[in-house]
């Protein structure tokens, strides 16, 4: 059982230029920040070291972090430009039983992160959703493509804060 | 004994034998298919711990009324891919191959519906129209679904008339004759002259049979159920899986002709296996009217007794239905072909020793 | 010269008696065999995380009933314990010993449409309405409590929206003598019938590692040999203070893992679950159950991962609060999202036929597939 600052200093050892800083003050859970193109490695590492062996991902989540500068563009809406999405992974050991949280941040423009679809399977369709409902790319990810909204879907990406509903959908007037 | 009074009635052989053979089929069969829809539906809500049909009639008496009504007065759809002559000649074929069958079964000693010296030859013969109908039905209907489910109704009614033909084919070996009529006049006397028990003859060759004339009686019945597509072997219509088979894609009357065909022919296996190992109409406890001096009372006793019997084999198959689950496809074809073929073989073969020596 | 044989594409479409909701199976045969199956979800996408973004924390619990509408108790203990904890509320004992028992009354009436309709699925209709029966009591002990059947408003954060009625532990222990020859029944049944283990038994074993790395949990990870609860490994509420065991599969009539062992495990949870209702019953102290729900729930800023043990695996709440009444973002792990995307490398190499009987083994439910 390794607690969050004991994981958190191994892992700044080893990866030293994408693994930033430890966030313990707010509560509840502990979270470490590191850099979204580096993560597949950081994520191997993890699986396959005899210290930590986290050999199952619980939760892939995209959070849209709205820190940006609100404008209004063309139609009048609020948009935001600037500003970053970020991707939540909560880990755990079945076997030794601990757990740890991390936390990478992209830019909104374009945002892009490593998939680690490859090293845990359960995260294949958390990515799609991530990429569906906030539109963050996985590289490397098996099939990226939609997963809840329809496959045709042209109007962006629903949870992102300003995300507005489109007029019509396929020819069909889309209810408020 | 009908057949003359017919006879004098119209002055026609033709007619006489033709009215003859259809009467089973008018008085008997189409309302005893109206009540076994009804007694389906009740014995297997009774068995699921609810109550069935209540409200039509006294405690739904009348359901399959309302329902007949209903099905008459739908929308007959055709799609238009399908291949209007085939679609429309299934439900007919289906029909006609079960219904068929019944001319030739002894109801009572007095009547049967036609003479046939090879009865039983005659039934197998003419339920296999049955299977021309149903893959006629799902190629007709234009529907992956329902070509898969008549291919497989048909590979599974195919296979398991064999063990079907070889039982037959034992029951006649140690009896001598295909008439039904014969054979069930030859089982008379009391319930341990059945071929169940060994036949009418008493001697060592009745005991040595009996094993072996029960182990017969399961094969073929199982085997029987396997034709009529009755749960467990009821892929073809099987509903979580294929929707509804061969028949998904048939409304209206066409579908009424699928639903009573399959209740039919469950009564005129009942009737069959009634007939060869059961005594047929015989009764187990000798005649009411004989021993009261009634005479005209007999015949209409042994057509009790007849249906009594059928009705109990009927019972069994819904007993059955709702209490086991399903075959896989590949299951039952291995369970008939290295199972029940081998089973029967022996059994024919062990039978005719007996027999001969 | 071999043959040439196509690919026929067949598709379990949305509608279809036996996809336990709106899914569609794409599968990619070849003759009767399954090369690929390819799930297509979201008919069923009511945007469950964009609303709770627009209500407040207690407005959010009606709406986590419907996601897993079959197990609605334990959809808002997750969510109540995960707001609980992030405002860091204590709950009176009373009260965490009522989510307990309404959480395993649930487990077991969820488990029984799971093996009802498996059965059906299977061919045997007879026992689904047994399990139906028994459900029918355990909904009449949910009425009794909050008034409604199926999505109950119940569990709120900081306690329970009504105390227990006053009949409820006489009416749970005659559920329970009524229900304890019941299993048996439908074991007699069903669970040791021929033909269904010939149809069950052997048919897409799972194995453990494979199990770990696609993050299946709940019955089926068990099933597959894995010791792993989250009442017992992580746990929550009072689950310490009751003794009850973990059924593990272990490949009793085929291979471990197998259809059979996934159906077999939730009948005996069903057994277990029991144990710890009477253990309960038996303990439960009084209090006052809205005592600890504040009047306005604005937790701090931060987040948190909360996990249940949820009928189907282990269902996550993972919520950002910025410090205002509103959450931030909710993100709801489901246990069924993640077990369907199993499908397809559990279905290669069997049978069409056998495409029903994995499905319903794997017991999805598609509201919180889709949210």
């Amino acid at each position: 059982m390794k607690s969050a600052e004991e994981i958190f200093n191994i892992l700044k050892e080893k990866f030293p230029g994408s693994v930033t800083e430890l966030v313990a003050d707010k509560p509840v859970d502990p979270f470490i920040e590191a850099s979204p193109l580096e993560i597949d490695k950081i994520c191997t590492f993890l699986l396959e070291s005899e210290e930590f062996k986290f050999d199952s991902l619980m939760n892939l989540s995209g959070v849209d972090d709205a820190n940006g500068e609100k404008e209004k563009d063309e139609k009048g809406f609020d948009t935001i430009k600037g500003g970053t999405l970020s991707v939540w992974y909560h880990l755990e050991s079945i076997e030794l039983k601990h757990k740890i949280t991390l936390k990478v941040s992209t830019e909104r423009e374009n945002p892009e992160v490593a998939s680690v679809a490859e090293i845990w399977r359960s995260s294949d369709w958390h990515e799609r959703e991530a990429f569906d409902l906030y539109g963050i790319k996985f590289l490397n990810h098996p099939d990226l493509r939609r997963i809840l909204m329809p496959y045709d879907w042209e109007a962006g990406h629903p949870l992102r804060k300003d995300y507005k509903n489109p007029e019509f959908y396929q020819g069909m007037k889309v209810p408020d | 004994m009908i057949y003359d009074w017919l006879h004098d009635i119209t002055g026609s052989e033709l007619l006489a034998a033709f009215i003859q053979s259809w009467l089973p089929l008018l008085l008997f069969i189409l309302p005893f298919v109206l009540v076994a829809v009804l007694a389906e539906r009740k014995v297997s809500a009774h068995m699921q711990d609810r109550l069935g049909p209540m409200r039509v009639g006294y405690h739904g008496v009348l359901q399959t009324i309302a329902d007949l009504i209903k099905l008459l007065q739908k929308e007959d759809i055709t799609a238009s891919a399908n291949d209007r002559k085939l679609f429309n000649l299934a439900p007919l074929l289906v029909f006609a191959g079960s219904y068929a069958a019944f001319a030739a079964i002894p109801f009572s000693g007095a009547f049967i519906g036609s003479q046939i010296e090879l009865g039983l030859i005659y039934i197998v013969a003419v339920t296999g129209l049955v299977v021309a109908g149903i893959l006629m039905a799902g190629w007709a209907s234009n529907n992956k679904y329902s070509l898969l489910g008549a291919m497989r109704a048909a590979a599974q009614i195919i296979s398991y008339e064999i063990p079907t033909l070889l039982i037959i084919l034992t029951v006649i070996m140690v009896t001598g004759t295909v008439n039904l009529h014969t054979l069930s006049e030859m089982q008379t006397g009391y319930f341990w002259n059945w071929m169940i028990l060994g036949g009418p003859e008493f001697g060592l060759q009745k005991f040595l049979l009996i094993p072996f004339m029960m182990m017969g009686f399961l094969i073929i019945f199982i085997s029987m159920l396997a034709e009529v597509n009755r749960t467990p072997f009821d892929i073809p219509e099987a509903e979580s899986e294929l929707v509804s088979g061969f028949h998904t894609e048939y409304s209206g009357m066409k579908f009424a002709m699928f639903f009573l065909a399959e209740y039919a022919n469950m009564f005129a296996i009942s009737a069959i296996i009634a007939v060869l190992f059961f005594g047929g109409f015989q009764s187990p406890f000798g005649y009411l009217g004989n021993s009261l001096g009634w005479e005209w009372l007999v015949p209409f006793e042994q057509f009790f007794w007849f249906t009594v019997k059928g009705l109990f084999f009927i019972f069994v198959q819904m007993w059955l239905r709702w209490t086991l689950p399903r075959f896989r496809v590949d299951q039952l074809m291995a369970f008939c072909w290295k199972y029940m073929i081998p089973f029967a073989f022996v059994i024919l073969i062990i039978v005719g020793l007996i027999t001969v020596l | 010269m071999a043959l040439k044989t196509e690919e026929m594409i067949l598709n379990m479409g949305p509608q279809h008696p036996s996809t336990h909701g709106v899914l569609r199976l794409e599968l990619k045969l070849e003759g009767e065999i399954i090369s690929d199956v390819i799930p297509h979800i979201g008919y069923l996408h009511r945007c469950f995380e964009k609303h709770a973004e627009a209500m407040t924390y207690p407005q959010v619990i009606p709406y986590t009933d419907r996601m897993d509408y079959l197990a609605a108790m334990y959809n808002e203990f997750g969510y109540a314990l995960a707001v609980e904890r992030l405002m860091g509320i204590e709950v009176p004992e009373r009260v965490e010993y009522i989510r307990v028992i309404m959480g395993e009354l649930q487990r077991i009436a969820s488990h029984l449409v799971a093996l009802g309709t498996y059965g059906a699925d299977i061919g045997a209709f007879t026992p689904f309405l047994y399990c139906f029966r028994d459900r029918e009591k355990i909904l009449h002990l949910f009425e009794i409590t909050c008034g409604a059947r199926l999505l109950y408003n119940y569990i709120w954060i900081g306690g329970v929206s009504h105390d227990l009625h006053p009949d409820f532990i006489r009416l749970t222990r005659d559920f329970i003598t009524e229900f304890k020859p019941n299993i048996k029944e439908l074991n007699d049944l069903l669970s040791y019938n021929q033909i269904f283990i010939d149809r069950t038994a052997n048919v897409a074993p799972l194995p453990k590692e494979t199990a770990i790395n696609y993050g299946i949990t709940g019955p089926n990870l068990r099933a597959s040999g894995v010791k792993w609860d989250l009442r017992k490994d992580d746990p929550y509420s009072v689950y310490h203070k009751f003794d009850y065991e973990i059924p593990v599969g272990s490949g009793e009539r085929g291979k471990t893992g197998d259809c059979w062992d996934r159906y077999i495990i939730r009948v005996r949870e069903m057994e277990e679950s029991l144990k710890i209702i009477e253990q309960a019953i038996e303990q439960i102290p009084d209090g006052d159950v809205t005592s600890a729900i504040p009047k306005r729930v604005k937790p701090p800023v931060g987040q948190i991962y909360t996990r249940v043990e949820n009928p189907r695996g282990e269902l996550g709440y993972f919520i950002i609060s910025d410090g205002s009444l509103n959450p931030y973002r909710i993100k709801v792990r489901a246990p069924s999202f993640v077990n369907l995307s199993i499908m397809g490398e559990l279905c290669k190499g069997w049978m069409v036929a056998d495409v029903v009987a994995i499905l319903g083994s794997i017991d999805i439910v598609l509201g919180e597939i889709d949210r």
